[in-house]
């Protein structure tokens, strides 16, 4: 079984269909029973790095992130979903950055580019031992951002360019991200999906 | 590893059905919206648009409940606009499925709007829709309503500068003059909005041979939304792609037609 984790409003209802064609069984939750015992967590992306957060603490999120891992058990990030695993973000802070779950060290940073968000299909270098990209190294992901991580962080990076480089995917161990949308990124995004799906 | 350009056609629904329907040979039903969406998806399409033009509040729930089937098929963003009037019209079409809406009108009568809904969903939601036409304001350039019937006496230049400060995600700039004419876009309208709008710019209104579609990148459109030209069977999306591509712009995903 699959969990979303349900923390805000915004469309969840793409993921849990695009989750559902792997066939698996795929439930919405905010409940944190629930989430630690999916067989896979899925933390999805709503508004900007703070609002995200303050849904992400309304619900004990950072715990069940927390604990999930201590227990082995995979999380997969997506987008600001992604952003949040590391320990701080710039997003709407007037100074002092926002603090994340902070699985990985490091600050997600506005991107250096003339026109933001960086909105639509892009390309990515992908680690050459990533499981989740396996079989699409050349497609093309639905990307909507404007914050990015820009260094190495993990066991495999795989990243995309725009303005500069920035990571859009990283797996590590149990816990996986992707910057871009796989829910929204067609065949290829499917394939990604099923490909996390079938390393649980 | 370049961005793609967009490709994005627009379908107008009323009532559940979809608006100048086509004769698609391979559609079953060309006013079923959600299956049109399929199809657009299957040729290629980066992005798709739905603009409700339902007259009544029956019609806007029967658009939520297209949104609802489209998004359960259909893996690229989904844009709604149309009738968009509050922060919790926005909440309704985000949970039904859609990734973005667009506003005008609304966002013309009440500017505030655009920061409500930007603060609530995060500006990636948003996309202010701009229906403007050549006239004697500040810039040359003025914003209608209305369907472009209608002048709101507001300069389309400031517009689209102080609606990017309140937090719109994207422009998406309607040729009023253009619409229809299948002459080409208003070139000069978009390198002026262009200059000012530090979001993505997608150009509609006036798209008529393949090369028109370049000349517009080449004024600064990020993307590019067309409706007619699409549903009358003129260029199939992956023609305008093919074109693209071969002209060395970035395009994802060229089916040979």
């Amino acid at each position: 079984m699959i969990a979303i984790l349900d923390y805000g409003s915004g469309n969840l209802r793409s993921a849990e269909r695009a989750f559902a064609t792997t066939g698996q069984e795929v439930v919405l939750t905010s409940d944190p029973a629930i989430a630690i015992e999916a067989d896979g967590l899925v933390v999805p992306g709503v508004g900007a790095f703070s609002s995200c957060m303050n849904g992400i603490n309304a619900i004990n999120g950072v715990s069940i992130v927390q604990e999930r891992l201590q227990k082995e058990r995979p999380v997969l990030g997506i987008c600001i979903g992604m952003q949040i695993m590391f320990s701080q973000g710039t997003e709407n802070s007037q100074g002092q950055p926002f603090k994340g779950i902070g699985i990985w060290n490091g600050v997600v940073d506005r991107l250096n580019a003339p026109i933001l968000p960086h909105m639509g299909w892009n390309t990515v270098e992908a680690d050459p031992n990533s499981v989740l990209l396996k079989g699409i190294e050349e497609e093309s992901f639905y990307f909507v951002h404007s914050f990015a991580a820009k260094f190495s962080v993990g066991e495999k990076q795989s990243w995309s360019f725009y303005g500069e480089r920035f990571l859009a995917v990283v797996e590590d161990g149990y816990v996986c991200s992707t910057q871009f949308h796989p829910e929204k990124s067609g065949t290829a995004g499917l394939k990604l999906i099923r490909n996390w799906v079938d390393s649980l | 590893m370049t961005l793609s350009v967009r490709i994005i056609p627009c379908l107008d629904v009323t009532d559940g059905r979809v608006v100048k329907g086509v004769n698609f040979t391979n559609l079953v039903d060309a006013g079923d919206p959600v299956e049109m969406a399929s199809l657009y998806d299957v040729e290629g399409a980066d992005e798709l648009t739905f603009l409700d033009i339902s007259a009544s509040s029956s019609g806007r729930e029967t658009t939520l409940d297209i949104v609802r089937k489209t998004a359960e098929q259909v893996f690229i963003p989904l844009t709604v606009g149309g009738g968009i009037r509050s922060v919790s019209d926005v909440d309704k079409l985000l949970r039904a499925g859609a990734d973005k809406v667009s506003i005008n009108t609304s966002g013309i009568a009440r500017p505030d709007l655009i920061a409500e809904i930007a603060d609530r969903f995060g500006s990636q939601v948003l996309v202010l829709s701009v229906d403007a036409r050549r006239a004697r304001t500040e810039s040359g350039f003025e914003v209608t309503t209305h369907g472009g019937r209608e002048s709101s006496g507001i300069d389309a230049l400031r517009w689209v500068e102080k609606a990017c400060e309140l937090g719109v995600g994207e422009i998406l700039l309607n040729s009023m003059d253009a619409d229809g004419t299948r002459a080409g876009y208003d070139i000069g309208m978009i390198a002026a909005v262009r200059s000012v709008a530090k979001v993505p710019l997608i150009a509609s209104g006036g798209a008529g041979a393949l090369s028109d579609f370049a000349a517009a990148l080449d004024a600064g459109a990020d993307a590019l939304l067309a409706a007619s030209v699409f549903h009358f069977g003129t260029h199939r999306i992956g023609d305008v792609k093919a074109y693209l591509a071969k002209h060395n712009y970035s395009v994802r995903n060229v089916v040979a037609t």
